[in-house]
């Protein structure tokens, strides 16, 4: 294993975040605070409260939820999209390490900056609502495999895409619905019965489900199934990664 | 031509570096960019492959360094298989590629340290410094990449490929669009690193560069390797010489008493070319110079020329 490669490239990414700051920390967290204010305090004063929780406690893993997906997403994809842009992808090519020290690299960082976000929101959030977390490892748990997860998904999106608009169109035309039609606002029992059988649908129903779980014990569907979605997912990625670097796909003719 | 492919089917040589053999490749567009060549790389050495644009120059070169996937053939590195044992092999590797492709956000010093981080060393600041200033870059060493004109950038390559102290050091086409005394400096630099016991394998347009600098030179054609040979016999071998003699009074024709010879009358008469072969038993200088004076014909200078090995090269490709 060259420990020194896995170092290096996730100083290298980690020091591209230090240098858009403010397009790395600032943007979401403005974004969230703007959810608060629209859905937490203008709509959230009619709904009072859901299954017991505020309202605007309620849709804080969600929001969460919402912004760890878009940022591992496109933290990945970008982060390898890039130097196959520019072409210095060469030299990851010509150096002495496998997919494993790439992988790490990579999506470590990735994951790493979204989980920095993902705690500001969390941080955030206590400016606007009170909340408590019943569970705090298990939701570090969550956090941190949903990370991982997504930035291996925008780490294929990444090899995959050969333009720009390819890098932007499974963020735009899937995550972002599926988010917002993924329980994230609203718990699914507010549904008719169904849209609560097409939501189940849903693969980011399970992660906010479970992730929501571990802050107010209340679920739409069991926490086991939220963790083996995850898993699912994490597996599907790995293999999918596994053949891109077996076969060459998009990256070495 | 007889001469053709003795050296690239000779025995592999007393200590090579780098094994080809029989490496072909075909994209998947179905473009053959590589017959099967078979070529081993002397510990060492400076070796020049030249070669047209498209000739597969770069791909062989991209096979050696794990960029592009081979085709059928095996590729050693110092005894390593470059798939099976890529660590090994790669590590060994410095690779200066054509373009010039860089982080431009990122400054001098932090590139050079990333490159050799990835290549698995741990940091060692005295050997980057060392690195930047022989490449007159130390003073630029906080300076963004982007920040750098075109020269710096191809030193900064070069920085990049040397940050971890590789035995073998690709260069693909690394004078191309550099000034004169970069150039200079550049090959100053190839000299040394040769001299420290670094093997170099480059690509050139500048023949005469190859000329000059290489130890062997390789042809490669349409994917084929043509011909591997000393530098010095190459020009040997093919080497012909030109004799111009400068007339006092200029000639409307050959006269007829100097048709045996191989002559040509440049077309205002005022200069006589006459060509001929420098490893000939006889170069039939002493007969032509009787035969002129008997022709009365009078001349003010006389000037020798030898043959280029971009001359050469033009032949080879022609010729096949």
């Amino acid at each position: 294993m060259n420990w020194y490669a896995i170092r290096a490239i996730y100083n290298f990414e980690m020091a591209r975040t230090r240098r858009t700051l403010m397009q790395s920390i600032a943007s979401p967290v403005l974004s969230t605070s703007l959810y608060f204010v629209v859905f937490g305090s203008a709509i959230g004063s009619r709904i009072t409260s859901v299954e017991g929780v505020s309202y605007g406690a309620f849709i804080i893993p969600g929001l969460i939820m919402l912004s760890l997906l878009m940022q591992s997403v496109s933290n990945a994809s970008f982060g390898i999209y890039f130097p196959k842009f520019t072409g210095t992808i060469y030299e990851i090519h010509s150096a002495p390490v496998s997919f494993v020290e790439i992988i790490a690299g990579y999506v470590g960082a990735a994951a790493t900056k979204s989980v920095i976000v993902g705690v500001i929101i969390l941080a955030t959030a206590r400016l606007f609502v009170d909340y408590h977390i019943a569970h705090p490892l298990l939701m570090a748990a969550f956090l941190l495999l949903t990370a991982i997860t997504f930035s291996l998904f925008g780490f294929i999106i990444g090899i995959w895409a050969d333009n720009f608009e390819k890098l932007q169109v499974i963020p735009m035309l899937v995550i972002t619905p599926l988010t917002f039609l993924g329980v994230s606002f609203y718990s699914i029992h507010m549904l008719p019965p169904l849209w609560q059988k097409i939501t189940l649908l849903n693969p980011v129903v399970y992660l906010v489900s479970g992730f929501r779980w571990s802050f107010y014990d209340l679920a739409d569907v069991g926490v086991g199934a939220s963790l083996a979605a995850i898993t699912g997912f994490l597996v599907a990625c790995l293999v999918t990664i596994g053949w891109i670097f077996r076969t060459g796909y998009k990256l070495k003719s | 031509m007889t001469l053709l492919h003795t050296e690239a089917s000779a025995p592999v040589t007393a200590d090579p570096i780098i094994v080809v053999k029989g490496v072909d490749k075909t994209y998947g567009s179905g473009f053959q960019a590589l017959k099967p060549i078979d070529l081993s790389i002397r510990r060492g050495e400076i070796f020049a492959l030249l070669g047209p644009n498209g000739a597969g120059k770069t791909t062989l070169i991209s096979i050696i360094c794990g960029i592009v996937n081979p085709g059928n053939g095996s590729i050693t590195v110092d005894g390593h298989d470059v798939v099976r044992d890529f660590r090994a092999t790669r590590s060994r590797i410095g690779l200066v590629p054509q373009e010039l492709t860089t982080d431009a956000f990122e400054t001098v010093w932090n590139t050079a340290s990333f490159s050799r981080g990835l290549f698995g060393l741990p940091p060692k600041p005295a050997h980057i410094e060392q690195v930047l200033r022989d490449l007159s870059l130390w003073d630029k060493r906080d300076n963004k990449i982007l920040t750098l004109s075109g020269g710096m950038k191809r030193r900064v390559m070069i920085a990049k490929a040397l940050a971890h102290e590789p035995n073998v050091l690709f260069l693909d086409e690394p004078t191309a669009g550099v000034d004169v005394a970069l150039r200079r400096d550049m090959w100053n630099l190839v000299r040394r690193l040769r001299d420290s016991g670094v093997t170099i394998i480059l690509t050139t347009h500048y023949i005469e560069e190859a000329e000059d600098m290489a130890d062997r030179v390789g042809v490669i054609n349409k994917g084929e390797l043509i011909l591997v040979e000393q530098t010095a016999t190459l020009m040997h071998k093919l080497g012909k010489k030109e004799l111009t003699l400068q007339l006092h009074d200029p000639l409307a024709a050959i006269p007829p008493s100097l048709s045996a010879h191989a002559l040509a009358l440049s077309a205002d008469g005022s200069e006589l070319t006459y060509t001929y072969d420098t490893q000939a038993e006889h170069t039939g200088i002493t007969a032509l110079l009787g035969d002129l004076a008997a022709a009365g014909i009078r001349f003010r200078d006389i000037s020798t020329r030898q043959n280029t090995l971009e001359e050469i090269f033009v032949d080879l490709v022609r010729s096949r």
